[in-house]
């Protein structure tokens, strides 16, 4: 029986991962959960403010409504202009009853698809900010589809012929984070989490109780370094160590560092191979046996 | 103590049960009946989970199946463990209980002499719950159709991702939709029979997906659970909410086919596709 995997690593992950082996991690996954949760922790607005020029925000879904709990439009980075689309939680209470806490419903998924199919016909690079507990899990988004619209989302990024860089800043929330989260590059903030299940709620199936939590969120391996080793994602990029709240101004730096480098390494690929790439980048992962 | 060892091993081998208890209306059903009905309940017409073989014999031309990457299996890459112990042991246990070794069936066949490949769930393997090795037969058979360019039907019943693969298996959704994307650009049918339960990550994905959705009558349907929606927004949902019948009045099945009729349906718009 061979362990079969997959993935091809970037040499950059590589490097990364080596330096990383030598650093002890101290922080446990749930520290990083509560981190990544941190109510002053930059949200997209922030990124906005400070990564990119000339927003121009787009609305609504065509069919039903506009979700505020997604966000998108044109974005200026650098001198590169992108199609900008993800969650945006909001600052305080008002805003995030007003955003839903970034918990997209189907008409958030709906209105980033035809974004990205927007950004298709204007030939321009995509840039998805993944930052959600999850998908809504209410009545009404049950009732228009969540189900359908993740799915069609997750099947037709597959095919979307420009280059797409997701990058979870805060919570990447199951369903309702790889609903905008299929690119060609996946990147990660240190403290931020991705995962398939929230802690508590995989506490409260498998340990029968939600404040397991701390149990399940070492167990799920859904820190940033975790998931760098398993070949999910690409590249990390690492905040202060209390946390990207700590300075604005230099994650922001960073972040933006790091989008513009994995942009220009995207750019000169053919429609053909970079749609070969990505399925060959899916197709690769999850680690199974094979006798 | 020879005989008394011996007087249990003789107790041990046990009848066949000559009732079924049916979930949906608790009535009892004579076996043969039971089964001669396609585990479907003669009173009440709750369709009963079937096991991925049962449905195969069902639905496919006798000798006309080939099963295919069935040497796939789940493995435990995260050391996943739970208070009830860890995912490496229950994958043994769900083996050696369900004589299978992924929560998947795939292979190629013919219903009523059309070609085509497959792949069909069994909810007895960890809750036919979406790993690596689900993921990956999903994939593969969705590569041998477009490589054969032979429709593609999947029988989905599951719970949703599975938990113990933690990401890796959120990832599944992804590389099983990449799957379906390429069969979309090539034109070649994908079909989604939904089956008693069909939840979470993989109704999120290939599930919902299918150029036709076909569902079985009665089948739970649905991304989040019942239980976390009727605590989001604290009141009971109504008795029919995530049924197959529900979902086709909202628009996201073609149509609810009974277990009896699924295999001529499914030939009848198989022969509608005219490449």
């Amino acid at each position: 029986m061979v362990v079969a995997t997959g993935v091809k690593v970037l040499d950059r992950a590589k490097k990364q991962r080596s330096s990383l082996n030598k650093k002890a991690r101290q922080v446990s996954a749930w520290d990083i959960v509560k981190i990544s949760r941190h109510p002053q922790r930059p949200i997209l607005q922030d990124y906005i403010q400070r990564v990119f020029t000339n927003f121009v925000e787009l609305h609504g879904d065509r069919a039903f409504g506009d979700d505020t709990a997604i966000i998108g439009g044109f974005a200026q980075i650098g001198n590169q202009k992108v199609m900008l689309i993800g969650h945006n939680k909001g600052k305080n209470t008002t805003e995030h009853i007003e955003r839903n806490f970034g918990m997209a419903k189907p008409e958030g998924y709906r209105k980033a698809l035809r974004l990205m199919k927007l950004a298709q016909r204007f030939n321009l690079p995509i840039i998805t900010i993944i930052d959600t507990p999850g998908a809504f899990p209410g009545l009404e988004a049950e009732e228009r589809g969540q189900a359908e619209s993740i799915a069609r989302n997750i099947t037709e990024m597959a095919n979307i012929e420009v280059p797409i860089i997701s990058m979870v800043i805060g919570e990447g929330g199951s369903g309702g984070a790889l609903g905008i989260g299929v690119g060609d590059r996946i990147l990660m903030l240190s403290n931020a989490i991705y995962s398939v299940i929230s802690p508590e709620g995989c506490a409260s199936i498998l340990w029968r109780d939600a404040k397991f939590a701390p149990d399940a969120a070492e167990a799920l391996k859904i820190t940033a370094h975790a998931l760098l080793k398993n070949d999910i994602i690409d590249e990390i990029i690492e905040e202060p160590a209390e946390g990207a709240h700590a300075d604005y101004e230099k994650i922001a730096a960073d972040v933006k560092r790091s989008l513009i480098r994995n942009l220009r390494s995207l750019s000169d690929i053919s429609v053909y191979e970079l749609l070969e790439q990505r399925f060959e980048k899916y197709a690769a992962m999850g680690k199974f046996a094979v006798d | 103590m020879s005989w008394y060892t011996k007087a249990i091993e003789e107790k041990k081998p046990q009848k066949k049960a000559l009732w079924i208890k049916c979930k949906g209306c608790g009535s009892h059903i004579w076996e043969s009946e039971w089964s001669d009905n396609m585990s479907v309940c003669p009173n009440c017409n709750y369709h009963c989970s079937m096991t991925a073989h049962q449905r195969i014999n069902l639905i496919f031309d006798k000798g006309s199946f080939r099963e295919l990457f069935d040497n796939i299996s789940p493995v435990d890459s995260l050391n996943f463990t739970d208070l009830k112990g860890s995912y490496k042991d229950k994958i043994e246990a769900n083996k050696k209980k369900s004589g299978i070794s992924e929560a998947v069936i795939t292979g190629h066949g013919k219903i009523k002499g059309f070609d085509l490949v497959t792949a069909i769930m069994d909810f007895r393997f960890l809750g036919g719950s979406l790993g690596s090795g689900t993921g990956e037969k999903i994939l593969q058979a969705a590569n041998f159709a477009y490589d054969y360019g032979l429709p593609y039907i999947v029988f989905s019943a599951s719970g949703g991702a599975r938990m113990q693969e933690g990401v890796l298996s959120l990832m599944q959704m992804a590389k099983t939709c990449a799957g379906v994307a390429r069969l979309n650009k090539k034109n070649i049918p994908f079909i989604s029979v939904l089956l008693n339960p069909t939840t979470g990550g993989v109704t999120a994905s290939y599930a919902m997906m299918g150029d036709l959705n076909i569902a079985e009558p009665g089948a739970v349907i649905g991304f989040a659970g019942r239980r976390v929606i009727e605590q989001t927004i604290g009141e009971k949902l109504p008795e029919d909410f995530q049924t197959a019948e529900y979902l086709l009045e909202h628009g996201f099945i073609d149509s609810i086919v009974q277990r009896k009729d699924m295999k001529d349906y499914l030939a009848n718009v198989l022969s509608y596709y005219n490449r």
